[in-house]
């Protein structure tokens, strides 16, 4: 290495989390082929979450739902230019290192995908490679920050069409900061030293996020989300950007869904815009009750 | 004391960054700026500046160009780009997407993900023009060629990392890093320029 470059630094935190930085604003998209690949980068996303099936269909295959076929992560990688994403199971730290071998842009250690190890997450700091890990509340976004992850999805319900469950969980992690800044304005360490153990993270990673009044990293929504208002409603709630699965290619057109759902997001604060590019969608995803789902995705590694 | 009108692209990107970077900078400077979040080509007008930050170019344009943006853009007398924003200001591109455009005003050929993918990432300490700085490349662009008017205000070992150009009464500033995430040197030096234009 030439001395002039001595301290440079890759797979650092900033560098793992800057990517999550560069993401925001923006909507990353499932994509099971490089033809699907290509319609989603022609949309605008930002990103592409290479994987073999989307949620709905996993849901619907039944069975172990694993990482993806190698072969196809790499045909994705040469049909786009944008940074791709693909998906392990929880805990596989080997699933992992193949897909850092890759030399993907992120790794989603999922819930979608059936999980290794009920006990543990992947150590995350142990890669170059950023991670995004989902979350339900501010509790297990905190445990997967300490973990290593540079990047928070709330869980939403994936493949299920319906954004109620995407709602519930972003409110959850907005509830506890709120109560984060509550204890911290009335000086209460004790508070913020016991919610610190019930979240079973160190009492500075609580008081870092009370400060910041905010998750210390990125935070996008996923999981049933289906139409731009869809997206729309999970921007203005107030997280950096949107997952969006099967709500894509499940629906009728979903090259002019795409579009639309990237323009939404974009001008998430403008009614008239979303009007706009909500006309003449065809049909969205169908979408299923909560309550009809034979397994709920969300409430795996927790 | 005038106020400068300073616009952030803002569809998409590390937004959020440069306005922070921005409002520092200007504190520091004791300057009166007004940042504005750029959506809409209405935005636009009026603006002393515009910053364009880190993201995805491919994004960026297509974004810019749905709202017919793209000819007011180039009108705009001062613009600060980082990553993607260099790649934007770029004349011309190297390993460019399909149907990729830049707005092509600043005298520089830019190759985009030159260094690789995210694991090729990374953090250092460089020194610039302007001062040392730690700075932060995201599957960063490099800068290929430089025209005449072209003045580089940081390397990295042989490679080009910030530049300016100045021609009449335009002005244009680019880093193949993220100054935003680490400082607000870039931003202060920028503010001083236009403030001279202004």
């Amino acid at each position: 290495m030439k001395r002039a470059h001595r301290s440079a630094q890759k797979g650092t935190f900033t560098v793992k989390s800057g990517l999550a930085q560069m993401l925001k604003g923006g909507v990353i998209m499932d994509v099971v082929n490089a033809a699907h690949a290509r319609i989603a980068e022609e949309a605008g996303a930002v990103a592409v979450m290479a994987l073999e099936r989307v949620p709905a269909d996993i849901r619907a295959a039944g069975g172990v739902a694993r990482m993806s076929d190698p072969h196809m992560i790499k045909g994705i990688q040469k049909a786009v230019t944008i940074p791709v994403m693909a998906k392990c199971r929880i805990g596989h730290f080997v699933e992992a290192q193949v897909l850092e071998a890759l030399e993907v842009d992120f790794i989603d250690e999922s819930e979608v995908l059936t999980p290794a190890d009920e006990e543990h997450h992947i150590d995350k700091t142990k890669f170059t490679v950023p991670f995004v890990c989902g979350a339900r509340d501010l509790g297990e976004a905190l445990r997967r920050i300490n973990e290593g992850a540079a990047m928070i999805r709330t869980k939403g319900e994936a493949g299920s069409g319906n954004i109620v469950e995407a709602v519930r969980h972003i409110r959850a992690v907005h509830t506890g900061i709120d109560e984060l800044q509550k204890l911290l304005k009335s000086n209460n360490a004790k508070k913020l030293r016991s919610l610190a153990a019930t979240y079973r993270v160190p009492y500075d990673l609580v008081l870092r996020t009370a400060k910041l009044g905010r998750l210390p990293v990125v935070n996008f929504a996923a999981g049933g989300i289906a139409t731009p208002a869809d997206a729309a409603l999970c921007m203005q709630l107030g997280v950096d950007g949107v997952f969006v699965g099967s709500g894509i290619f499940k629906s009728s057109d979903p090259k002019k869904q795409a579009r639309a759902i990237v323009d939404a997001v974009a001008h998430f604060n403008d009614a008239k815009r979303i009007a706009q590019v909500s006309e003449r969608l065809g049909g969205a995803m169908k979408g299923q009750e909560i309550s009809k789902l034979e397994t709920k995705l969300s409430e795996r590694g927790i | 004391m005038n106020t400068l009108k300073v616009g952030v692209l803002a569809f998409h990107g590390d937004v959020s960054e440069h306005e922070e970077a921005l409002k520092r900078a200007a504190e520091k400077l004791k300057l009166h700026v007004d940042v504005v979040l750029v959506r809409t080509k209405q935005a636009l007008l009026k603006l002393d500046a515009l910053i364009i930050p880190g993201g995805e170019s491919t994004t960026l344009q297509k974004l810019c160009e749905r709202e017919g943006m793209w000819g007011e853009m180039k009108k705009i007398k001062n613009i600060f780009g980082t990553c993607a924003g260099a790649i934007l200001l770029a004349k011309k591109l190297y390993h460019r997407e399909k149907g990729q455009k830049t707005l092509e005003i600043m005298d520089i050929d830019i190759d985009r993900n030159a260094y690789g993918r995210q694991n090729e990432s990374f953090e250092d300490d460089i020194q610039t023009d302007l001062g040392a700085t730690h700075a932060v490349f995201i599957r960063a662009p490099q800068i290929k060629r430089i025209g005449k008017n072209v003045v580089i205000l940081a390397k990295r070992g042989s490679e080009i990392v910030a530049c300016e150009e100045r021609v009449q009464d335009r002005y244009y500033l680019a880093a193949c890093f993220h100054p935003e995430v680490t400082s607000t040197l870039f931003h202060e030096y920028f503010l001083k320029q236009i403030q001279r234009t202004a």
